[in-house]
C-alpha cells in the first residue's frame, strides 16, 4: 500500500469574485510526508493565496484538496477550522503573535484551539531547541525583538506537532544572519518533528535549504498578473 | 479563555476603554439612581400618613393641603376658626380628631402646635403609631417633642431648652426667645417629615404669639406654676379619625359644603396618589432620559470596538491561523463589550451607593425625601440585566464586522 500523501490537489480552481484578473488553476499536485519544498515565484503570482487554500481559510471554487488523506474542501467551516488547529501549522511575513498576550499565552492559546495538552516542560524544550531563553515566557509578544517573535512564531505553530508546516515569506523582516539562524532552526526543527513543510519566498537565495523547489508559476495553469 | 483572551485585549487598549467605561459608568449610575429615587420617593410619600380619615384645612386645593399638614412643605396662609374645628370635633361620626397649627421654626425644621391626641392617633407607613426613644408627650403648654433627626441633629435630650423662630427657614431675625420651651419627649425615627418636627402645645404656640407683655405674664404664670388661660385661636388643620371608613365621604361632603367658612376636607391616600402623579410624570420623563443616556453610551461602547477593528487585522489572522473559526471572534467581541458593561455596571452600583449613603441625610433634611441607601433590590437588578441585554443588541454591531472580517482575513494580511 502506497503511503498517503500529505498534500493532494486535483483540478484545483480558485478565483477572487468572479475576477478574471487572477485565476489559480492547479490540476494535479502532490506532496508527500515529510517532504519540504521551497515555492517560489514572482510577486502577485497568486504564492499566499495557495496557502490560504491548503489552510482552508479560502475555500477553492471548484476541485478537491485532500490533505494527510481528509477531503479538506469538503469540511464544514468549523470542521475545517478544527482541522487546521490539529494539523496545521503557519508562520508567516510578521505579526504571528497576539501582541497583548505574554509568549507563554500565545503558545498555550494555539492548544487551546487544537484541544491537545501539552506540558509545560515540552514548551520550555521547544523554545530552547529554537534558542530563547526560557524567560523571555512571561514578556508580552510586543516586547520581543521581530527575529525572537518569528522564533515563538515557529515554536507556535510547531507545538500541536502539525503534520503540515505552511510558512509564508517568514524572514523578508529579517537581516541577513538572523534570516540564516532562523532557516537552520526551522529546516532542523521540521525535519525532528517529520512535519511536511511548504515554504515561499521570493528570495531564491533560501533554495539552498530545500531539496525540492516549485515554480509557482509552473505549477499553476491559470492566469496571473504581470508575471514576467 | 475567551474571557481572558478578551480582558487582555481590552487592557491592551486601555486609554479607549476607561474613557468608554467611564461613559457606561455614567450612564448606569445615572439610570439605578433615577430608578432608586423613583422608587423611594414613591414609597417615601405613600409612608408619610396612615390611619387618619380626612384633613380638613381651609379652602384651598387637595395638594396644597396635603402639602402643609403633612410635608410641612409651603405655607398655610389661610386659617380655619377654632369654633368651626369644635363643630367638626363634635360630630358624632368623628372618633378623634387632632388639630396643627404651623408658622414657626427651629433651626430650619418646622414647628407644629397640636394636641395629646396627635400622638396616639397620626399613623405612617403600615399603620405604626408614633413612639418615644426617650421622655413622652408634653403636659404643660411649653413642653416639646422633637422628632429623632431633629434630636440627632441638635444632640438634644429630654429636659434642654429650645427657643422658637418666627417663619419658616434657616435664618429668622425674630426669635421667641422668652418662651421657657423645653425638650419633654424624643420620637423614635420614622422615615417621615415627622422626625424633622417639633411638636409643641396648641396653647404653647398661642401663647408666644401674643404681645409681649402678655406673654411675659403667662410665662411668670407657668413659673409660678399657676393655671393660664389663653384664648383658642384659629388653628391651619385637623387630622380626622371617623368612626367608620365609610363616613369619610360624608364628613367630606359636609366640611366642603360648610356654611360658615369655606374649608376643604381631603382624603390623605387620593390627594397622596394626585401629588404623585404629578411627581411621577417628571420622574417617569427623567427615566426614559436615563435610558437614552444608557443606550448612547452603549452605542458609544460599540463604535470603540468598530473602531478597533481595523488595527485587529493582524489579531484576528493569528487566531484564524492557529484554529479560531470567525464565531470564536465574534464571540470574543461580545465578551469584550460585556466585560466593559459588566464592569461598568458594577462600579456604577458602587458609586450609587456611595453617593447615597452621602446625601441621603441632605435629601431628608431639605427635601423631606427619605432615601433608603440600599440599592440592592430586585429593579437594580433588573436594571443591571436590561444593560447587559442592551449591550449583548448593540455589540452585535462590532461583532458582525469582526465577524466578517475574521472570515476573509486571509492567513498573511
Ligand atoms: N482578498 C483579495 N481579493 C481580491 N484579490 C486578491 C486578494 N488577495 C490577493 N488578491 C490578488 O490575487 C493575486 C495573488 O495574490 P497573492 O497574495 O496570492 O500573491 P503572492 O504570490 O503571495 O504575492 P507576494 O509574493 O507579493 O506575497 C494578486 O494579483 C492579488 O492582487
Ligand atoms: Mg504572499
Amino acid at each position: 500500500m502506497p503511503p498517503v500523501p500529505a498534500v493532494q490537489v486535483t483540478d484545483l480552481c480558485y478565483t477572487y469574485s468572479q475576477s478574471a484578473q487572477f485565476v489559480i488553476d492547479i490540476k494535479d499536485w502532490t506532496l508527500n510526508k515529510g517532504e519540504g519544498i521551497f515555492l517560489y515565484g514572482p510577486s502577485g503570482c497568486g504564492k499566499s493565496t495557495l496557502l490560504n487554500l491548503l489552510a482552508g481559510v479560502l475555500k477553492p471554487t471548484a476541485g478537491e484538496i485532500r490533505l494527510l488523506g481528509e477531503d479538506f474542501s469538503k469540511l464544514k467551516n468549523r470542521q475545517r477550522d478544527k482541522f487546521r488547529a490539529q494539523h496545521i501549522g503557519v508562520v508567516f511575513q510578521q505579526f504571528n503573535l497576539i501582541h497583548y498576550l505574554s509568549v507563554l499565552d500565545n503558545l498555550l492559546l494555539a492548544t487551546k484551539f487544537s484541544g491537545t495538552r501539552v506540558n509545560k516542560d515540552e514548551i520550555s524544550h521547544l523554545v530552547t531547541e529554537l534558542q530563547l531563553s526560557v524567560d523571555i515566557f512571561n514578556r508580552k509578544a510586543s516586547q520581543l525583538s521581530v527575529g525572537q517573535q518569528q522564533r515563538v512564531a515557529i515554536a507556535r505553530a510547531l507545538i500541536n506537532k502539525p503534520e503540515l508546516l505552511i510558512v509564508d515569506e517568514p524572514t523578508s523582516a529579517l537581516d541577513e544572519d538572523a534570516r540564516d539562524s532562523f532557516m537552520q532552526l526551522l529546516v532542523s526543527l521540521t525535519q525532528t518533528f517529520g512535519c511536511t513543510l511548504i515554504f515561499v519566498s521570493h528570495d531564491k537565495t533560501l533554495a539552498k535549504y530545500f531539496h525540492t523547489r516549485v515554480n509557482f508559476t509552473e505549477l499553476n495553469q491559470g492566469v496571473m498578473p504581470n508575471v514576467s | 479563555m475567551l474571557v481572558k483572551l478578551a480582558f487582555e485585549s481590552l487592557k491592551s487598549r486601555s486609554s479607549s476603554v476607561i474613557l468608554t467605561l467611564l461613559s457606561i459608568i455614567i450612564s448606569v449610575a445615572l439610570l439605578i439612581t433615577v430608578e432608586h429615587v423613583r422608587l423611594e420617593a414613591k414609597n417615601s410619600f405613600n409612608r408619610t400618613i396612615s390611619g387618619v380619615d380626612l384633613i380638613v384645612g381651609a379652602r384651598t386645593g387637595q395638594i396644597n393641603v396635603l402639602l402643609y399638614s403633612v410635608f410641612r412643605v409651603g405655607s398655610a396662609s389661610n386659617v380655619m376658626s377654632w369654633e368651626s374645628y369644635q363643630e367638626l370635633k363634635s360630630n358624632p361620626m368623628v372618633a378623634w380628631s387632632a388639630p396643627i397649627s404651623l408658622g414657626d421654626s427651629h433651626h430650619g425644621h418646622s414647628v407644629i402646635g397640636t394636641t395629646k391626641d396627635y400622638f396616639e392617633h397620626y399613623k405612617y407607613g403600615n399603620k405604626q403609631p408614633l413612639t418615644f426613644s426617650s421622655g413622652d408627650v408634653f403636659n404643660d403648654i411649653f413642653g416639646a417633642v422633637v422628632g429623632a433627626d431633629v434630636a440627632a441633629e441638635n444632640n438634644y435630650k429630654v429636659g434642654d431648652k429650645i427657643v422658637l423662630s418666627h417663619g419658616t427657614g434657616h435664618v429668622s431675625f425674630s426669635h421667641h426667645d422668652q418662651a421657657p420651651f423645653h425638650v419633654t419627649g424624643i420620637l423614635k425615627s420614622t422615615g417621615t417629615p415627622v422626625d424633622q418636627t417639633i411638636h409643641v402645645s396648641l396653647q404653647g404656640l398661642n401663647a408666644v404669639h401674643l404681645s409681649k407683655t402678655a406673654l411675659s405674664k403667662v410665662v411668670e404664670a407657668y413659673n409660678n406654676k399657676q393655671h393660664v388661660d389663653l384664648p383658642e385661636s384659629g388653628i391651619n388643620a385637623v387630622f380626622l379619625g371617623l368612626s367608620s371608613p365609610i363616613a369619610s365621604l360624608q364628613i367630606q361632603r359636609k366640611v366642603n359644603t360648610y356654611e360658615k367658612e369655606a374649608l376643604s376636607a381631603i382624603i390623605p391616600g387620593v390627594a397622596l396618589n394626585e401629588l404623585w402623579q404629578l411627581i411621577g410624570m417628571v420622574e417617569n420623563l427623567l427615566l426614559v432620559i436615563a435610558f437614552m443616556i444608557l443606550i448612547a453610551s452603549i452605542l458609544g461602547l460599540s463604535t470603540m470596538l468598530l473602531a478597533s477593528m481595523r488595527e485587529r487585522h493582524h489579531e484576528f489572522a493569528v487566531l484564524r491561523a492557529i484554529g479560531a473559526g470567525p464565531l470564536v471572534i465574534f464571540g470574543m467581541i461580545q465578551i469584550e463589550a460585556l466585560l466593559l458593561a459588566f464592569t461598568g455596571a458594577v462600579l456604577a452600583l458602587l458609586v450609587v451607593w456611595l453617593g447615597l449613603h452621602l446625601s441621603s441625610s441632605y435629601l431628608s433634611e431639605h427635601f423631606g425625601l427619605f432615601i433608603d441607601t440600599n440599592i440592592f433590590h430586585a429593579n437594580t437588578f433588573i436594571l443591571f440585566a436590561i444593560v447587559m441585554l442592551v449591550t449583548c443588541f448593540i455589540a452585535f454591531i462590532p461583532a458582525i464586522s469582526a465577524y466578517r472580517t475574521a472570515l476573509h482575513t486571509g492567513l498573511s494580511k
